[in-house]
């Protein structure tokens, strides 16, 4: 009996039981559904960490003060009996480490910002000018901070979009005076709207230059140095050669930590990854139960056509023929219970983003592919059994079956 | 065409075995007509479904034409049934949700002759039996003697040399029942052998042999004058 013929006798041997044929695909139907919605999502989440990290700027190393094991990930404060990073460490930096495009020294603080009688609690970033190229933002209006603001410890600010509105609404800030802790800062320039990148709402901040930090925050250390270089390659060779600048400058102690923005993607995809594959794994636990459903069927109509299957046994089907006409029964019901649970999981995976704005989805070809092949081979090994069942049946008796 | 040598056919019942067929000893020659007569657990059945190849013997040896089947395996046995053998059943066994045709048309699926050539075998088939009109009607909407008809075009689609007949009229009416015969004498004509199991004298009478079968046993074995 050729495939099309089996095809055929299969599609009508559903047809002729809609209603259970409908609910032996919806077990299917939910599994794979479920595969694709939760895959989406956890791809989507892994797409968008990939952006938003990959938006702060390529080939990036960050260094923090203190020594610790791991790559990446987070760090904690750094530990009084470490030497800080120092402006110095960044000039030094700067001019010896020819790899590196720049070595952009960072302090970093929480402050009031007060114009007038309006006032607003904002993260304060001191920084030079190079940071705008290193972390991509840019400014609207005015300029960045300045080399020699820097050289001269110069009172002079930048305010973020955000910050900007709260205080000035529509009003020019350019020129204004802001007090910043019990300082007097004049503004210079506006950033460009960013939004919000990991949680962290970009616009919701002040630059001011590195020097006037350190002063603001009463400090002679550095929160960070952030250094960036050309090209990915050179990436590793560049960490050699910080290490070799910071370590001779610190008597000789790594007590300094360098991270690579390849380095905490990595963590952060591989930790996605995995969150990814536990919620695939769990939608497919679905789609078992979905096939075990499809077995339970199967067995009931090898039973309801014992008759029939000693019929065509009688007139010349071979044990095979049987086998494969049940076999593909229940592959064609696992098969479009898939296709079914493809179309919904996708439409779902699309929808979700339209009315849940902080869940991103995408929706990627593998799973897809995953869930559909995954659904066939459900229909393949929950088939078998009944399929055997079938075809095993001694023709006299199945004839005389009432 | 036919010839079985010291059949035994043991059913094994718990831990009972019960004999069904002893010592069959039978010679069938091609264009024989021949009604297989007996009471009630004489065996007429399992005699039957050796002959049609749905079962194999316990012991002795069946030559079906040239073929030793005692020795064949399950997937031989079925494409011996599916050239050689036509089956004619008392509860007709058509399959519910195929038209007409489609049921004709089965056991060509099996001998896996291609979906034109199926149609253009099973058609005139339908014609010839009297159902040229109902070709496409499923067999709930067929009188019993119209399915006893397909039936009767179903077993006859692959040409086959012997038609196993298991009590044919038995589920019809006096009328259906002396079509169905009709059909059946006529096919013998054309050279086709024929064996009928039956309760029926009125059926055996129009047989060639009758063979009456008691316990198992062949009681007697004659020439219908």
């Amino acid at each position: 009996m050729n495939f099309l013929e089996t095809f055929r006798v299969a599609f009508e041997a559903i047809l002729s039981n809609k209603v259970r044929s409908g609910l032996t695909m919806l077990g299917v139907i939910i599994g794979v559904m479920a595969v694709i919605l939760l895959v989406s999502i956890g791809e989507g989440a892994r797409t968008y960490i990939t952006k938003e990290l990959t938006g702060l700027g390529t080939n990036l190393l960050i260094i923090t003060p203190g020594k610790t094991s791991t790559s990446g990930g987070f760090h904690p404060p750094s530990a009084g009996t470490v030497r800080k990073l120092s402006y110095d460490d960044s000039l030094a930096l700067r001019r010896r480490a020819w790899l590196l495009t720049d070595a952009v020294p960072i302090v970093f603080g929480t402050g009031k910002i007060k114009y007038e009688n309006r006032g607003r609690d904002t993260s304060i970033v001191g920084t030079t000018n190079e940071f705008e190229r290193v972390r991509n933002l840019f400014v609207d209006t005015g300029s960045f901070v300045s080399q020699g603001d820097v050289d001269s410890k110069a009172k002079v600010v930048v305010l973020g979009r955000r910050v900007k509105d709260e205080l000035f609404g529509e009003e020019s800030p350019l020129g204004k005076i802001v007090r910043l802790a019990d300082a007097r800062y004049r503004v210079v320039g506006v950033m460009r709207k960013k939004g919000t990148s990991l949680g962290w709402d970009i616009d919701d901040v002040v630059f001011i230059p590195v020097t006037s930090g350190q002063e603001l925050f009463d400090t002679d250390g550095l929160f960070e140095i952030l250094a960036s270089t050309p090209r990915a390659e050179d990436v590793e060779r560049s960490i050699v050669q910080i290490k070799n600048i910071l370590i001779r400058r610190h008597a000789h102690k790594e007590d300094f930590t360098i991270q690579t923005q390849g380095a905490i993607l990595e963590t952060m995809t591989t930790i996605l990854g995995v969150l990814t594959a536990v919620l695939g794994g769990i939608a497919g636990i679905s789609l078992l139960v979905g096939g075990i459903g499809i077995m339970n069927i199967m067995l009931v109509s090898v039973r309801e056509r014992t008759r029939e299957i000693g019929i065509r046994k009688a007139l010349g089907a071979r044990n095979r023929d049987i086998m494969a006409q049940f076999i593909v029964e229940a592959i064609t019901l696992s098969g479009a219970g898939g296709v079914v649970g493809i179309f919904i999981g996708v439409g779902l995976a699309l929808a979700i983003p339209v009315f849940v704005t902080v869940l991103p989805t995408s929706i990627s070809a593998w799973s897809i592919i995953m869930a559909f092949s995954f659904s066939v081979a459900v229909g393949v090994f929950f088939g078998v059994y009944p399929a055997r069942k079938a075809a095993l049946q001694d023709p006299i008796q199945a004839l005389r079956y009432e | 065409m036919i010839e079985l040598v010291n059949i035994t056919k043991t059913y094994r019942m718990g831990s009972m075995d019960i004999t069904v067929l002893t010592d069959i000893v039978l010679n069938v020659q091609r264009g024989e007509f021949i009604a297989v007569m007996g009471p009630s657990g004489s065996g007429k059945s399992t005699l039957m479904n050796l002959l049609g190849c749905l079962d194999r013997p316990t012991s002795g040896v069946y030559y079906f034409e040239t073929r030793e089947i005692s020795t064949l395996t399950d997937d031989e046995l079925a494409s011996v049934r599916n050239a050689k053998i036509g089956f004619v059943f008392q509860t007709f066994n058509l399959l519910p949700r195929f038209s007409a045709l489609k049921n004709v048309e089965v056991p060509l699926i099996y001998g896996g002759v291609p979906a034109r050539q199926r149609r253009e075998r099973a058609a005139p088939l339908l014609e010839k039996v009297g159902l040229g009109e109902r070709m496409q009607h499923k067999p709930t909407e067929l009188s019993g003697g119209q399915q006893q008809r397909v039936a009767i075009a179903r077993a006859l689609v692959n040409n086959p040399p012997l038609l196993l007949a298991d009590e044919p009229t038995g589920n019809l009416d006096s009328r259906s029942g002396e079509e169905i015969l009709k059909i059946l004498t006529g096919l013998n004509g054309q050279g086709v052998t024929i064996i009928i199991v039956t309760h029926d004298q009125d059926v055996a009478a129009q047989c060639k042999r009758i063979i009456n079968l008691k316990d198992g046993r062949i009681l007697n074995d004659q020439v219908n004058a």
